[in-house]
């Protein structure tokens, strides 16, 4: 049987980097196929010339068993070749039929449209309301959108690209329920993840890239995570020892926090309560916008809220801003690398100077001590092995992953008593994963507080010694991370049985 | 002070043609803003549309003609902007300013020879009986063709932007350029077409200025109307039917302030002069005090610059 799409000898080369060399591999009509690899290993750019966003430089792609070069996306799209997008894609202030009609290249009237939505749907179990504005969408439910925008046009292959990232365990089980519907209906899959105890659920076959090159091919079934992950890697990994939990004294203590979000599209905080001991590393899991960003802002100081409602080893800081939490010893890594938690532009000295320059006394009346900044800044890069030329790079200059170990490094250097991290490891590739967390359980066994915020669950559960769900910003009663199940967490995620922090 | 001598009906029909420029230009950078495209060049390019306007409308000696190379030249100016902001990714804010600057400058050294002279007539409508109601007639049925051609291109730009697929496409782009991107949409060629209606719209305004609302030709003579038009896009916070009662307000200050001038009202003309421009910034205050609402309307990608990354 010829297959449904046959890719062989693909490259695509950027400047000073060959994203894809030579790849190819075949896909069976009705056959869910992974594609394996960790952050740069070339994943997104073979998926953007199957969806015709890049044209390749060499190489042949056969759709059918024909020939198959689409130049842009809406010939990909009329071949029958669609597309599941990380991010990016959806528009917030438009309503979920106006972004369905922008996928299409025919869209109908617009009720006409609703009806279609409505029908297809119900047809495979994802409720939508046509009439939404986007925005106000929780991530499952956008997902929804992009997937329903694929399925109204009878797609033979549909590309996804990493698409449980933002999703709660239930969501994907909703997921996984409509993948095997359409597979059984003989529409192929393409499925992009990291997650490699999905792939083993949902997948057929795996191809594994490394650094543009196809590594290997597996059936996920017959593999453990552990044996496809250092496919991927390509060496061995090691997995976080967990020491005994032993609570300190309270060092962070957070009671009846509010705080009204100023995004249009964000979640206000709701009465969070908590407190964070020395040696302690609490999780907080939560599906993203449900407050995560709003509590990241309102711990670092960003927001101010009302004094009393945090206090820092007894001492009431909520009116007080980041420099003065940086003093007491409360310090923060937001989620975003780029614009929030480094300065693009600037050089990575600069950067350093940015968080440390109050604890670290990088400044003398006013005036920047360079040598000490960049010695700080080389200190960090060598001991958080920071891959970059020098400390004089720009931050956007390093990839995800060396950027988080920077980001990561940088506070935990100017040894905190509580650190609060947003999405520690969000985007990073598997081996910088692990050794941040390692770094983050390192900082709580030397005494400190460690506040992790995240939204992978696997994450949490390796490192947490307590944990809690923050939904709809609220934030659960704190629990041990032992003999909590991932499908306790999923339903406490999506909002069911939140049982409010006992006063 | 003799109040008695400003006639209401007199009072509208002047404001409205007082409007009618900044309406034109604010419905152009609307539409350029929608697309995600802040061009702060709005006064410029208006100016260069009155020179030309009238240049060319005294040169054939139709003002129809004047209006349509006005428009053109708005356009073609704009394209300077288009350029160097959308292939060249320059800041949109300093090239905004860039080109208002050379608006004016380049206006001047046109118009040098154009100063002191009258263009053709542009005559009012007459429709017999209708123009000739009382009331009615006037402020319903007796204006120039310019200030329906306004109110029709108003509505036109509302059907465009919520009934039509190419107003969803534009509003899109200005959403979020990746997205668009990313669906196959040509982002950067929907802004350059923006722009360009951008600057044809407030070449028109420009040409309405120095053909009917003055009618000569001065250096300077916009005097900060395409700024207004640019306030009055947030005014409205980006809907074409509030921004007629955007120009249409700032338009019956100015002209009840100059009203009041002639009443011989004993406060110093330089106080009544202001009152137009303070009465935007009070009203920018205003709406600018919902943050929520504001934001909700803006588009997103306003003043960003796309750079493709595939």
């Amino acid at each position: 049987m010829t297959p449904l799409l046959h890719l062989s000898g693909l490259t695509k080369a950027y400047p000073g980097v060959v994203a894809n060399d030579n790849v190819g591999f075949e896909i069976a009509p009705g056959e869910v196929h992974a594609l394996l690899g960790e952050n740069g290993a070339g994943k997104s750019t073979l998926v953007k010339m199957i969806y015709g966003l890049v044209r390749p430089d060499s190489g042949e792609m056969r759709l059918h068993g024909q020939a198959f070069a689409p130049h842009e996306p809406r010939a990909a799209r009329a071949a029958g070749v669609a597309m599941v997008f990380q991010h990016f894609s959806l528009f917030e202030a438009l309503s979920v039929a106006e972004n369905i009609a922008l996928g299409m290249d025919d869209a109908p009237e617009t009720d006409a449209l609703s009806d279609e939505i409505r029908t297809v749907s119900k047809k495979y179990g994802l409720t939508l309301d046509p009439d939404r504005m986007v925005g106000d969408l929780s991530a499952g439910e956008r997902q929804r959108v992009e997937i329903v925008r694929c399925l109204l046009q009878n797609p033979k292959l549909l590309v996804m690209d990493e698409p449980t990232s933002v999703l709660t365990p239930q969501e994907v089980d909703v997921l996984f329920e409509t993948l095997r519907r359409l597979r059984d209906e003989g529409t192929s899959i393409l499925y992009i993840s990291h997650k490699l105890e999905e792939i083993r659920t949902i997948c057929d076959n795996a191809t594994i890239l490394r650094l543009g090159k196809v590594v290997g091919t597996c059936v996920p079934a017959e593999e453990t995570p552990r044996t496809m992950a250092e496919m991927m890697v390509g060496t061995e990994l090691k997995s976080p020892t967990k020491r005994p939990y032993q609570p300190g004294p309270v060092l962070l203590d957070v009671k009846n926090l509010q705080l009204p979000s100023k995004d249009p599209f964000g979640t206000s905080l709701r009465d969070v309560t908590f407190s964070l001991h020395a040696g302690e590393v609490l999780g907080v899991a939560g599906v993203a916008g449900n407050g995560q960003d709003e509590l990241l802002l309102a711990l670092s100081g960003e927001e101010l809220t009302q004094n009393a409602a945090i206090t820092l080893k007894g001492a009431a800081i909520g009116n007080k801003g980041p420099n003065h939490r940086r003093l007491q010893g409360l310090l923060a890594a937001p989620e975003e690398r780029l614009g929030h938690a480094a300065a693009p532009d600037m050089s990575l000295t600069e950067n350093a100077l940015l968080t440390g320059h109050a604890r670290q006394r990088l400044t003398n009346k006013g005036f920047v001590k360079w040598q000490a900044t960049q010695n700080f800044a080389r200190a960090i890069i060598e001991k958080f092995d920071v891959r970059t030329p020098g400390a004089s790079h720009a931050a956007k200059s390093l990839s995800g992953g060396n950027l988080q170990k920077f980001v990561i490094g940088r506070e935990i250097m100017q040894r905190p008593d509580v650190l609060v991290v947003n999405q520690p490891t969000w985007g990073v590739d598997a081996s910088a994963a692990a050794f941040i967390r390692e770094a983050l359980l390192e900082l709580a066994e030397q005494g400190a507080g460690v506040l992790v915020i995240s939204q992978d669950l696997d994450e949490l559960m390796e490192i947490s010694d307590t944990f809690a769900v923050l939904s709809e910003g609220r934030l659960s009663r704190v629990r041990s991370a032992s003999g909590v199940t991932i499908e306790e967490i999923g339903l406490l995620m999506g909002g069911t049985e939140v049982d409010h922090a006992a006063a | 002070m003799d109040l008695s001598s400003i006639s209401p009906v007199t009072l509208i029909v002047s404001l409205m043609a007082a409007s009618t420029p900044i309406l034109l230009a604010a419905l152009g950078e609307l539409i350029v803003e929608k697309s995600g495209v802040l061009n702060l060049g709005v006064e410029g390019m208006m100016i260069i549309g009155a020179v030309c306007g009238f240049i060319a409308a005294v040169t054939t000696g139709s003002p129809w003609l004047g209006f349509l190379f006005g428009a053109i030249c708005g356009a073609a100016v704009s394209m300077i902007f288009a350029v160097l902001t959308q292939y060249l990714m320059a800041n949109q804010v300093a090239t905004g300013l860039g080109l208002t600057m050379f608006g004016l400058g380049l206006a001047s050294l046109l118009g040098h020879s154009y100063t002191g002279i009258n263009p053709p007539l542009f005559s009012q409508i007459h429709i017999p009986v209708l123009s000739d109601l009382p009331v009615v007639g006037r402020i319903v049925f007796g204006h120039d063709p310019m200030i329906y051609f306004s109110l029709a291109l108003t509505f036109a730009i509302w059907y465009f932007l919520t009934r039509t697929r190419g107003g969803l496409v534009l509003r899109a782009v200005g959403e979020s350029h990746d997205a668009a991107h990313a669906l196959g949409y040509k982002v950067i060629r929907i802004r350059m077409l923006a722009i360009a209606f951008g600057g044809a719209c407030a070449g028109l305004g420009g040409a309405y200025l120095s053909l009917v609302r003055v009618p000569q030709w001065a250096e300077g003579m916009t005097a900060g109307a395409g700024w207004i038009a640019l306030a009055i896009v947030v005014f409205a916070s980006w809907k074409p039917g509030r921004a007629i009662i955007g120009a249409y307000l700032f338009g019956g200050v100015t002209v009840l302030q100059l009203n009041l001038q002639a009443a011989g009202l004993a406060i110093s003309p330089a106080y009544l002069s202001m009152t137009p421009y303070l009465a935007t910034i009070i009203v920018l205050v205003i709406m600018a005090s919902d943050k929520k609402r504001q934001s909700l309307n803006a588009p997103a990608s306003l003043g960003k610059t796309f750079f493709a990354s595939t």
